[in-house]
């Protein structure tokens, strides 16, 4: 620094002041915030590992997720090799709940992303158009807003029968709405920013100016609402699970294990109770993090 | 006003949506247990008017909507769509507005307590409270209550309606409410903290009011109202729960009735459901956009 006072002027004294200036950029703002906030890296942590547990945990267990073992049926937990006990068909809870966790956690990530790619899309263009485009485009997601999403997607799992596939898009393509709308907020105030203006008036093309200024400026409500929407995704499957119209048998996801549980519990209450906690703690840690991120990135709300 | 016109295109899209992707579904409400004779089943179809084109029979049951007629159950003998809807509601009924009074009164109360003692030990537990109720399903609340205060203790039933007596509505008004109480009071928190900041509470409170009276005749009246714009999502989600609450509780409710429906594939109940619920919402919709307008003086109506 007192080189700089020095030799104001001097070409290198520049180069150093602008690393000296540089500091911080906005993201790592966010990310120094967001490590600060206990309750969002203790979620992340977690989350860190039901992930690892979903992905390597069924080739651990001494069982498969849909192995039938006639002697060891409705085992409590800690008994024999069933570390959580096993179920009415003899098959180990660990195991189930583990696929169940991984099914699940992937149902979140897939019907996530599709209601990303179609909510950015059509929330930015209909922001960055604007006029009647705009108009027409926002209508339709009032429109489909007001339906009572859920009927239509029991409708849509009740005609095409329980599909993997189906369900992801079913969830996701529901999801997209608000998505749309928070992008096209976010977009149509940006367009009247400064930096915009100021990008246009130096002569970048339309498309330079979307990827380079739009999106990684529209990134920071995305990802907040992205990390909010898995759970909401997750709590749908399940749901969809629960009512009998979700995953199938044997195939499990943690609304089937806890649907199968809730039948059983009083027989068998480890059966309702380990995979309603995963659930729980898993909803959890996504919503704290997503509350950290917001928090990060957007510090005025907090 | 601008809701309005978006009413009566949504409630035609629903009734259109609803109409084909029942259609579309493989089977239909005749070829259930029993396997008729085909000539029979063509025969029952025509009866129907199910043996014409798609679209014949679409602008048929149009024109019976719009007059009022939602025509005859497909698997109830002798009851109509109305009939149905008609013996069936007041269950919902009574849990649902049972439940939105509970989480209304409980989720404000909760949310200003939290807001007056903002960072202190009481906004934590309440906070706390709040995101464990948001991220546990209906459908783990459910089943954990009827185990502990059901089969355990013994305390209440474990289900069915008994013509609606008190012991039998508790568990399912909570299970319905417990979710909407977290929303709410963390919409209440939200906006009475920043009620609290504003101008017009600095001057009551430079005027001298009494604590009490500025918090309740000024601030409470700006807080609450984010909560009449959730007016409607907070019922689509009673809604939603109620398709779980009244098939875990074993009610006789509209929404045990549309599930069933759907998987039986009687069309026209399922779309005099989907049309009545839907119908519900946006009624509720607008009747909280007149709210906002009488409650917020910023707010005109055009």
């Amino acid at each position: 620094m007192t080189q700089i006072s020095l030799a104001p002027g001097s070409l290198r004294n520049a180069a150093l002041m602008e690393r000296a200036v540089k500091g911080r950029s906005l993201w790592d703002d966010a990310r120094r915030r967001l490590f600060r906030n206990k309750a969002a890296v203790a979620s992340m942590i977690v989350l860190g590992l039901l992930v690892l547990c979903a992905v390597i945990g069924p080739f651990v267990t001494p069982y498969a997720y849909d192995e039938i073992n006639k002697n060891d049926v409705w085992l409590g937990p800690l008994t024999g090799d069933h570390l959580i006990g096993s179920d009415a068909l003899g098959r180990d809870l660990l195991a189930r709940l583990f696929t169940g966790l991984g099914v699940s956690l992937a149902i979140g990530a897939v019907a996530t992303t599709v209601s990303l790619v179609i909510g950015v899309a059509w929330g930015a263009t209909a922001g960055y158009i604007g006029g009647v485009v705009d108009e027409v485009m926002m209508r339709i997601v009032d429109v489909l807003y007001s339906l009572p999403y859920i009927f239509f997607v029991i409708i849509l799992m009740v005609t095409f029968g329980s599909n993997f596939i189906l369900l992801f898009i079913a969830i996701g393509a529901v999801e997209w709405l608000t998505m749309a709308r928070i992008v096209r907020g976010q977009t149509l105030s940006l367009k009247q920013k400064e930096f915009i203006e100021a990008a246009r008036a130096a002569g970048l093309t339309r498309k330079a100016i979307i990827a380079r200024h739009i999106v990684p400026n529209l990134l920071g409500p995305v990802v907040v609402y992205v990390t909010l929407t898995i759970p909401g995704v997750i709590l749908a499957e399940s749901f969809l699970s629960f009512l009998g119209l979700g995953v199938q048998p044997p195939m499990a996801s943690l609304g089937t294990l806890i649907s199968n549980g809730a039948a059983d519990m009083e027989l068998a209450p480890w059966l309702l109770i380990f995979p309603s906690i995963t659930m729980v703690v898993t909803l959890m840690c996504f919503n704290f993090i997503g509350d950290g991120l917001r928090d990060a990135i957007d510090p005025k709300d907090r | 006003m601008r809701r309005l016109i978006v009413a009566i295109p949504t409630l035609f899209v629903v009734v259109t949506v609803a109409f084909f992707m029942m259609r579309a579904a493989p089977g239909n409400p005749f070829s259930g247990d029993r396997k008729l004779p085909p000539e029979i089943e063509h025969n029952i179809m025509a009866k129907y008017g199910m043996d014409k084109p798609l679209p014949v029979q679409y602008v048929n049951y149009v024109g019976g909507v719009l007059h009022g007629d939602f025509g005859p159950s497909l698997k109830y003998r002798d009851k109509s769509v109305l009939d149905i809807i008609a013996q069936n509601y007041q269950v919902s009924l009574k849990i649902g507005l049972a439940a939105f009074a509970i989480m209304v009164i409980v989720g404000v109360t909760l949310g200003v307590i939290a807001a007056l003692r903002q960072n202190g030990p009481a906004d934590y537990t309440v906070m706390s409270i709040a995101i464990v109720g948001i991220c546990i399903p209906s459908f783990v609340t459910a089943p954990l209550l009827q185990l502990v205060f059901g089969s355990q203790l013994g305390w209440l039933p474990i289900g069915s309606w008994n013509g609606g007596a008190l012991p039998n509505l508790v568990m399912p008004v909570l299970v319905l409410a417990i979710p909407q109480i977290a929303i709410i009071s963390r919409l209440t928190r939200a906006g009475m903290i920043e009620a609290l900041k504003s101008n017009y509470v600095r001057t009551a409170r430079a005027k001298g009011l009494p604590e009490f009276t500025i918090v309740v005749k000024h601030a409470i009246r700006a807080a609450v109202l984010p909560l009449v714009s959730y007016l409607g999502p907070a019922f689509a989600g009673l809604m939603t729960g109620s398709l779980v609450v009244e098939r875990i509780f074993g009610l006789p409710g509209l929404g045990k009735f549309f599930v069933n429906s759907a998987l039986q594939r009687d069309y026209t109940v399922v779309m005099g459901m989907v049309i009545f619920f839907a119908a519900l919402i946006l009624v509720l919709n607008l009747l909280a956009d007149v709210l906002y307008a009488v409650l917020d003086p910023r707010v005109r109506l055009s």
